[in-house]
């Protein structure tokens, strides 16, 4: 299909009836057995995340351990999907978590506003997979998309999977700059059409970050290009998902909307810091029935 | 990563949710219940009870009074006293503040209320707890704030209550229906004869609690459990002034001609059959859940249902394909349990109705598709059902089934979808989506229903005047309009 087409068929969106749909997925109950499993299963989708200016090597070193030891005591518990860093950082995380099976991610492509010459973000996505990093998190430039400059925009995120090689490509859409649910409809059937493997609501930069009617339109552009296409493309809904219930949530929207097939870090991931020891903190209160102090919890 | 040449979706395997029910132990239900006559709970003067059973379950809830003529005559004497000696007299603010009171604790009791509504009728208890209780409350609210208004309502005119009303409710909305009938009518100044349904008297009788709870005057509202004889009764009770009926379309031309030659004013709201448009510039997707709402909401036992899904013809094979991929996540089951999206069918006399439709549909040759859903072994289940390539001629178009059954029918234009939207003998409500403004209004402007949406379906709000045209009934309900049913309204000095 050609750009224009796949973007002539990106319907029409009513932001009353979203809001409605999320409201209904929110008064799922979530109990017991089904709900430890939600709480793992959660986990194992985190990319926990580190993008400060402030980060140093230490800090990512000790989140790329906390990453495979969530919580000593707890044993069984499933590892994170990724630790998601600065370009910078890649090597140094790709040394901690060799291939323990947690993945490397790194934002590239001149995180987080992508103003910058295209030719020096494919060179920053080409360095970060040269030094290790197995998924990229692409920001798109919202500016162009805006304008509507569509194959502008459809044109930078072909060349970054290019430069991605084996890598994954995550696309950021950054949709708290792009205003209408009906635009983030249109970026996520573009940056699909142009081989995005992942499509992300946010940088975590700007606000409003990841929001439950965001991430519903996005899955529901994901869920028509597989049953038109038979393409699988995963979904990061990324910022303010602070805590279990709220991921629950998510989960349950996921179910609901693409069934039981993308419940899977391979095809779902929490862009989240906070998440992570939310999600434990529950998992203790499950099987010891009270609720531990957070000192319990390390945060690194 | 998947299976190629799958692109099916998948809701079967994996991660499901358990069951999260509330305790039945809520509804803190009596072994059996009286009339509730002046005031007081009596016995009935015949001494029977009848079993209320639970749809989902088929146990025996408590036993409840069968009013006869005799109650009936009691019940209306009360009423007549209250109505001359108090509540008529009574300064209009102070019947505004019973009002407020009733709907008060009516929002402190809602979880009983809503547990009780869901055992008794069978209904989720998702829509129990989210729409039927805030919208009973919403009802007294609303209707407590006009008490002390009405001739701000009706300005330059005169208006004074009726008197005694009768009114009879159905099975479908127990409380929501008894809010509907009575807020207005306490609110206008008439005291209440009112009989719930035979299959769902619980909630009723819960309110006549209410009623006593907030020293309502006694014989304000008297409260008659019963089946067809006794709202027979209070129809043809000679000292009743009005009549208000929910219900059937064949009752409510029964009532008619029963009240024909008397002076009793009448409102019906019978049956429906409403048509649902979805134009091809629709947000497909809102749509699809509009869809959902309009005929899964309560079973499908709602008279203003979209029952009729009328689809242009260029998207109807997307919205089918959606359609069926949103009924698959519809969880069927105990009503009681957080999750459920349909409940039970109210009684089995009901879902023998609708199993015999589903029987008529496919002999008139439409395509049946129901949802793997599995049904709980006890009880009164139908899952939610499509019936494609129907006809305009079919009965399953025609005639109102009252279960989670949907006809859908193709269209090519605008002209074309309008007729055959106006094309039945009801009119109670219609549904049209497109994201086109101007398309909206037209198309709108020209169904004969009483309520149209637009973009959205099943929306109710106390101060929105609901009813029909046509076979549908006549009086509105809610609203401005809906005070004119419990009111004389006279020219200034004049009398009517």
């Amino acid at each position: 299909m050609s750009l224009s087409a796949t973007l002539a068929n990106s319907p029409p969106i009513d932001s009353v009836g979203v809001a409605e749909r999320v409201a209904r997925f929110s008064t799922r109950s979530i109990k017991k057995s089904s709900k430890m499993e939600a709480l793992k299963l959660a986990l194992s989708m985190i990319d926990l995340t580190t993008l400060e200016g402030k980060d140093t090597e230490d800090k990512v070193r000790r989140l790329c351990y906390k990453a495979r030891h969530l919580h000593v005591d707890l044993p069984d518990l499933p590892t994170v999907a990724a630790v998601c860093v600065y370009p910078t950082m890649v090597k140094v995380a790709r040394e901690e978590l060799n291939d323990c099976g947690v993945k490397v991610a790194s934002v590239a492509t001149s995180f987080p506003s992508g103003q910058d010459d295209l030719s020096l973000r494919i060179q920053q996505t080409k360095g970060a997979v040269r030094d290790g990093a197995q998924e990229i998190d692409m920001v798109i430039s919202r500016g162009r998309f805006l304008a509507g400059d569509y194959q502008y925009v459809t044109d930078e995120i072909v060349a970054v999977k290019e430069a991605c090689g084996e890598a994954h490509l995550k696309v950021i859409l950054e949709t708290g700059e792009l205003h209408t649910l009906e635009n983030v409809r249109k970026a996520s059937d573009l940056a699909i059409h142009a081989g995005a493997d992942f499509i992300k609501t946010s940088t975590g930069k700007v606000q409003p970050a990841a929001t439950m009617e965001v991430t519903l339109v996005m899955l529901e552009a994901i869920r028509d290009h597989f049953q038109e296409t038979g393409k699988i493309v995963g979904m990061k809904p990324a910022g303010g998902i602070s805590n279990s219930k709220i991921a629950i949530r998510y989960l349950v929207m996921l179910r609901e909307t693409l069934g039981n097939r993308w419940l899977t870090p391979k095809l779902f991931r929490f862009g989240a810091s906070s998440l992570a020891n939310d999600l434990l903190m529950q998992i203790v209160k499950q099987s010891s029935g009270v609720y531990q102090s957070s000192n319990y919890f390390s945060i690194d | 990563m998947a299976k190629k040449n799958s692109n099916k979706l998948d809701f079967d395997t994996g991660w499901h949710y358990d069951p999260a029910p509330e305790s039945p132990e809520l509804a803190k239900l009596n072994d059996s219940y009286d009339l509730f006559i002046d005031g007081k709970f009596v016995k009935p003067a015949s001494g029977k009870y009848f079993d209320t059973t639970s749809p989902s379950s088929h146990k025996t809830l408590a036993k409840v009074a069968e009013a006869d003529k005799r109650d009936v005559d009691k019940a209306v004497t009360a009423a007549r006293k209250a109505y001359e000696g108090t509540w008529s007299r009574l300064r209009p603010s102070e019947r505004g503040k019973y009002l407020f009171r009733i709907a008060r604790v009516i929002q402190e009791r809602s979880r009983e209320l809503a547990v009780t509504e869901s055992l008794d009728g069978g209904k989720p208890i998702r829509e129990s707890r989210d729409i039927d209780l805030p919208l009973v409350a919403a009802h007294f609210f609303y209707h407590a704030g006009w008490a002390d208004k009405l001739s701000y309502a009706f300005p330059g005119r005169k208006v004074s209550p009726l008197g005694v009303a009768g009114q009879i409710i159905p099975w479908n909305f127990p409380l929501l229906m008894a809010a509907w009938k009575i807020a207005p009518a306490l609110a206008a100044g008439n005291t209440v004869v009112i009989k719930p349904a035979e299959t769902t008297p619980l909630t009723s009788l819960k309110l006549a609690e209410i009623f006593q709870e907030v020293d309502l005057p006694p014989g304000v509202v008297n409260i008659l459990t019963g089946a067809g004889s006794t709202g027979e009764s209070i129809v043809r009770h000679p000292d009743v002034d009005k009549i208000a009926f929910t219900g059937s379309t064949e009752v409510g031309k029964l009532i008619r001609k029963t009240l024909a030659g008397t002076d009793k004013r009448l409102t019906l709201e019978l049956g429906g059959k409403a048509a649902n448009i979805v134009f091809e510039d629709a947000a497909l997707d809102q749509a699809v859940e509009g869809i959902v709402n309009g005929i899964f909401f309560n079973q499908g036992h709602v008279c203003c249902a979209g029952s009729r899904l009328l689809v242009q013809e260029s998207i109807s094979k997307k919205l089918v394909r959606k359609l069926k991929d949103r009924m698959e996540t519809l969880i069927v089951g105990d009503p009681l349990d957080k999750n459920t999206d349909i409940g039970a069918i109210n009684s089995k006399e009901q879902l023998k109705k609708i199993q015999g439709y589903l029987k008529v549909g496919q002999r008139e040759g439409a395509e049946i598709f129901q949802t793997s859903c599995p049904l709980p072994k006890r009880g009164n289940w139908c899952p939610p059902t499509l019936f494609l390539n129907a006809s305009q001629s079919h009965r399953i178009s025609q005639e109102e089934i009252f279960g989670p059954v949907l006809a859908i029918q193709t269209f090519r234009t605008v002209d074309e979808a309008i007729e055959k939207a106006n094309n039945t003998p009801f009119g109670l409500s219609g549904g049209v989506w497109t994201d086109k403004g101007a398309k909206a209004f037209h198309v709108s402007e020209r169904i004969k229903a009483g309520v149209v949406w637009i973009n959205t379906f099943n929306k109710f709000d106390p101060a929105s005047p609901f009813g029909g045209y046509k076979e549908s009934g006549f009086g509105r309900e809610g609203g401005r309009h809906g005070l004119e049913a419990y009111l004389n309204i006279s020219e200034m000095g004049g009398t009517r």
